[in-house]
């Protein structure tokens, strides 16, 4: 696949995602309106074209160490709805970072859509740090929509940790994120969401602890301001001896409206789970710390935010 | 530098401070101490804009300060040190330390003024300012960051409240060092004998008025009962054996 194909707007928004450069380093597949434009595989990691639906499968190889995988995909085009199915399977003992993300780009009327459907196949004891960061950006009226769906399949002893950001312009999204978790296993989630204007968010995470001493850790932090809506629901079963803790912490500003809903669901007797769930305004008394440090209290506000959803 | 002329502050009908004077020199180490309730925070908040008096009026180095904001009064040189240490969720020592010098702030730097403050500056630098940090350790934080800024007035309310006897042995060491740590006046809300002790001069308020100005020794000598006077005033003149002995007795 020629390079030529990614313009100036294309490589920033590919760096809004992770730096160009980074990108080109790994394994990578990079996908432009609908299509793949630019691949590299590598010894370890191989990337193929699914045959039977949009999208690729990444191969990762028993015992790779520390090599990584992008994926990013970009929108610039008006009225494209992109689905894409992307697929996993990381090998015993291999220990990967994977990053990926979607940019749009709409300066048009009509909405762009990407809907990602990712799903996560670790072996025994392997070990995967994945990144996903969403971002949208444009003057139209056309809609930035994005609704990723991520699973992810646990074998004994594996590993992942998943940091999902969405900080700015996308216009609504539903995310959803499942779990199934085998003995032994350990899922991390750390979400962050800002929305502003009259954005929506939603966000369902799904976990299944089946096996023994198998854990999750579910931190969401986001900030609702203007008019947006965000909507949080954590769903966990423990169904053997496990640990689970869900935590939703929300900051609201002006007339947006955040709700959280906890559910977990204790089926085994040393099930341990625990939900903690906060939203308010900012507190008066950070605010002033740092106006007594010289901020102005905009500027206070602007840093609280920065380091709530750093 | 600091002058407050007639100021009062009444609060749900009760007089908080009532028609209070003070002026205070340069480079100085000043105690506002007095019984709880007496006003001393209030002062002290009111001097950083935190609070607004009903009336009288805040001069700074010449300079009516009473209507300006509270970052306002940062930036002409005033620093607050909150009884209280606020927490931030996301925010770590070195954050706070970059905003609170606004440039930037190398880590050898930031790692300096903690180590200062008694803390071993490679385990708190990355940390997030959150409730698994101690209140002797968000004290000491709460110090380095005022102490960064190089401020003509530091202002700290009661560094004593809310921590363990251990660190609080250790802050006492860091306040009768403060000179080297905070440039410029001093004014410090303190019950503690020891915080008294060093200071060029003290302040007692009570129900919302100053009822004395002097040195340690004035203040004690009006103020505390014979025997606690004795165990006192030998511990100022440095006969520390002498004044454990009288103390046992007295006890």
């Amino acid at each position: 696949m020629p390079k030529k194909y990614i313009n100036k707007l294309d490589e920033d928004l590919l760096n809004k995602i992770s730096n160009i450069e980074n990108i080109r380093i790994g394994a990578y597949n990079i996908r432009k309106n609908g299509q793949g434009i630019e691949r590299k595989v590598t010894e370890n990691i191989n990337i193929v074209t699914k045959k039977d639906n949009p999208g690729i499968d990444i191969y990762i190889k028993e015992n790779t160490k520390n090599e990584t995988v992008h994926i990013p995909v970009i929108l610039t085009d008006e009225g494209l709805n992109d689905l894409v199915y992307n697929d996993f399977y990381i090998g015993k003992n291999a220990s990967v970072t994977i990053i990926a993300g979607c940019g749009i780009h709409n300066d048009y009327h009509m909405n762009s859509q990407h809907d990602g459907i990712h799903r996560f196949f670790l072996e025994e004891n392997a070990q995967v740090k994945y990144i996903e960061k969403h971002y949208g950006e444009g003057n139209g009226n056309g809609k930035r929509i994005l609704n990723p769906v991520t699973e992810v399949y646990l074998k004994k002893g594996s590993f992942m940790e998943m940091d999902s950001t969405q900080i700015k312009g996308v216009d609504s999204t539903i995310r959803k994120t499942i779990g199934t978790l085998e003995e032994d296993t350990n899922f991390i989630i750390s979400e962050k969401i800002m929305t502003s204007g009259k954005q929506v968010a939603k966000t369902i995470f799904d976990v299944k602890l089946n096996g023994s001493n198998s854990k999750t850790h579910v931190v969401s932090r986001s900030v609702a301001t203007d008019n947006s809506k965000q909507h949080f629901k954590s769903i966990i079963y423990g169904n053997s001896k496990c640990y689970a803790r869900s935590e939703c912490d929300a900051i609201i500003k002006d007339n947006a409206k955040v709700t959280a809903i906890p559910k977990i669901t204790a089926n085994n007797i040393d099930a341990n789970l625990v939900h903690e769930a906060a939203i308010g305004k900012i507190a008066g008394e950070q605010l002033i710390k740092l106006m007594t440090l010289g901020l102005t209290e905009k500027q206070a506000e602007e840093e609280i935010i920065k380091g709530f959803l750093n | 530098m600091l002058e407050l002329k007639d100021i009062c502050y009444t609060r749900d009908n009760k007089k908080i401070l009532s028609h209070i004077n003070l002026k205070i020199d340069t480079n100085r180490f000043i105690a506002i101490t007095g019984p709880n309730g007496s006003g001393k925070s209030t002062l002290a908040k009111i001097i950083m804009g935190i609070n607004k008096p009903d009336t009288g009026v805040v001069l700074f180095n010449g300079k009516d300060i009473t209507n300006m904001s509270i970052d306002e009064r940062a930036n002409i040189g005033i620093g607050f040190a909150f009884q209280q240490p606020v927490k931030f969720k996301g925010i770590t020592v070195y954050d706070l330390l970059k905003i609170a010098t606004k440039k930037d702030l190398t880590k050898k730097e930031a790692c300096e003024v903690l180590s200062k403050v008694g803390l071993c500056a490679n385990e708190y630098i990355d940390r997030e300012i959150n409730a698994s940090l101690s209140g002797g350790e968000l004290k000491r934080i709460e110090i380095a960051t005022v102490a960064l800024r190089k401020t003509k007035l530091t202002i700290f309310d009661e560094p004593e409240a809310g921590i363990d006897l251990w660190s609080f042995t250790n802050l006492i060491d860091i306040f009768e060092n403060i000179r080297e740590i905070v440039k410029g006046t001093t004014l410090v809300i303190s019950h503690q004998e020891r915080i008294l002790d060093i200071a060029d001069k003290i302040i007692l308020l009570k129900n919302g008025k100053i009822v004395q100005e002097g040195n340690s020794r004035e203040i004690l000598n009006a103020n505390f009962t014979f025997n606690k006077k004795c165990h006192k005033l030998k511990e100022i003149e440095g006969d520390r054996k002498n004044a454990k002995k009288i103390y046992k007795q007295t006890r």
